[in-house]
């Protein structure tokens, strides 16, 4: 066999055994869509649910919390970015922290010191890279985020949201993750949750307008209960980014990888004809040098 | 008979939903019952108990809640927990050696959480 097709050969299987990785990695996004989508899906109840209990008892007049409060001129404002853990999602990770580059670059024009959480081991190596402090990370979920983790993060915001501005408390949150729109389009977006502005969703069950909330009866207090509802309202607010995140990540993901595999089979094709040419060519040399050989003997044995 | 639509919704999930004739709960206050035609009401339930919901059919759906809302409106009942898991899903061995492990560590959020599964599984806490 000659050089030049061996060494096609050798290009061929290498193609072939990345096409194979690629293409399990595509499965197995896939299918985490779809099990990302459920999650989505499964704690939108809740979050209807919270959601209307809290604007009923919004609506009774008597609000007043730290975390519905408007501070007077913000001075700090962290930034959570909602990253992957891992690689190999097409431009899922670039485009959130462009976003959050704008986000960052927005805060700095309005006078407000950006701090930067992150969730995701992406974000954590893109911050340190460019030498940037980073108040706290956490990995390790990006991909199956459960509530707990989103406790985890919520907390942690909360408190330094309640903390003083002067002991490294900030007046405003904002999150940027990966909204999940369809399976082939997810745009990053940035939103503010803290302070707080009680959000109606589109399709909750409020009765509507001219209709009066109900009136509740508070078993204890509405301080009380304000006091542990909106806490919760937080953590459901994070835990939706992540889900909607983790979605979005595999979408991508199983986009990348779906290019990646008919690149492949695309290489192979080319590759292929490639080495059928080398053989051909390899023949009809052999050939050529026969003939001509025997030509010669011919040539040489007439005379 | 008026009956009540109940909805328990976790964070995670919807754990169940369904008609009803009451539905007893413990608030940090104290146990209610909660018939069809009750008066709009917002409670904080007490940690490591349990909800009832008395179902239309005469069974009882006992789950245990740990923690969270009780919201009730003309519209029905709704119980939001942190976490919810029905009597039937309890594994009664499991439960009972987490709430060892979470005493004898000292864990007090843990074993409330047991003990809330037990108590919906019907054992003695």
């Amino acid at each position: 066999m000659g050089a030049q097709l061996r060494v096609y050969r050798r290009r061929i299987r290498s193609v072939q055994s990345t096409k194979k990785i690629t293409r399990a990695m595509e499965l197995i996004a896939a299918s985490r869509i779809a099990k990302a989508q459920q999650a989505v899906t499964a704690a939108q109840p809740y979050a209807r649910q919270i959601t209307a209990v809290l604007s009923a008892l919004a609506s009774q007049g008597t609000v007043d919390h730290p975390l519905l409060n408007e501070k007077r001129d913000p001075t700090r404002a962290a930034i959570l970015v909602v990253t992957s853990d891992r690689g190999l999602a097409g431009g899922y990770n670039a485009n959130v922290l462009k976003a959050a580059e704008a986000l960052y670059a927005q805060l700095r024009n309005e006078n407000k010191e950006p701090v930067v959480y992150v969730v995701g081991r992406k974000a954590v190596g893109y911050y340190r890279f460019r030498g940037r402090d980073v108040a706290q990370a956490w990995t390790g979920f990006s991909e199956q985020p459960s509530y707990n983790d989103a406790k985890d993060v919520a907390d942690a915001l909360i408190e330094t949201f309640l903390a003083a501005t002067e002991e490294g408390g900030v007046d405003e949150i904002h999150i940027v993750f990966t909204e999940y729109v369809s399976a082939l389009t997810q745009r990053p977006a940035a939103v503010r949750v803290l302070p707080l502005v009680v959000e109606q969703s589109e399709e909750s069950e409020t009765p509507a307008a001219g209709e009066p909330l109900p009136l509740y009866e508070f078993e204890p207090s509405a301080e009380l209960l304000l006091d542990a509802l909106l806490p919760r309202y937080v953590e459901t607010r994070v835990y939706a980014t992540l889900l909607e995140s983790a979605a979005s990540e595999s979408a991508s993901r199983r986009r990348a990888m779906k290019a990646a595999t008919d690149n492949a089979d695309e290489l192979i094709k080319s590759l292929t004809r490639a080495a059928n040419a080398a053989r051909q060519a390899e023949i009809t040399q052999e050939i050529s040098e026969i003939v001509g050989g025997a030509d010669a003997l011919a040539s040489s044995g007439s005379e | 008979m008026a009956e009540l639509h109940v909805e328990l919704v976790s964070v995670e999930r919807e754990v169940w939903s369904g008609e009803a004739t009451q539905v007893i709960a413990r608030t940090t206050e104290g146990e209610i019952g909660i018939l069809p035609g009750h008066a709009p009401l917002l409670g904080l339930l007490a940690e490591g108990y349990t909800v009832t919901v008395r179902g239309s059919g005469g069974q009882d759906v006992v789950a245990a809640v740990h923690g969270g809302f009780l919201s009730v409106t003309e519209q029905g009942v709704t119980i939001l927990a942190e976490r919810a898991e029905l009597s039937t899903d309890v594994d009664t061995g499991r439960a009972q050696a987490a709430l060892d492990r979470a005493r004898s560590e000292g864990d007090e959020a843990a074993s409330r959480r047991a003990e809330s599964r037990l108590r919906a599984v019907g054992s003695a806490v």
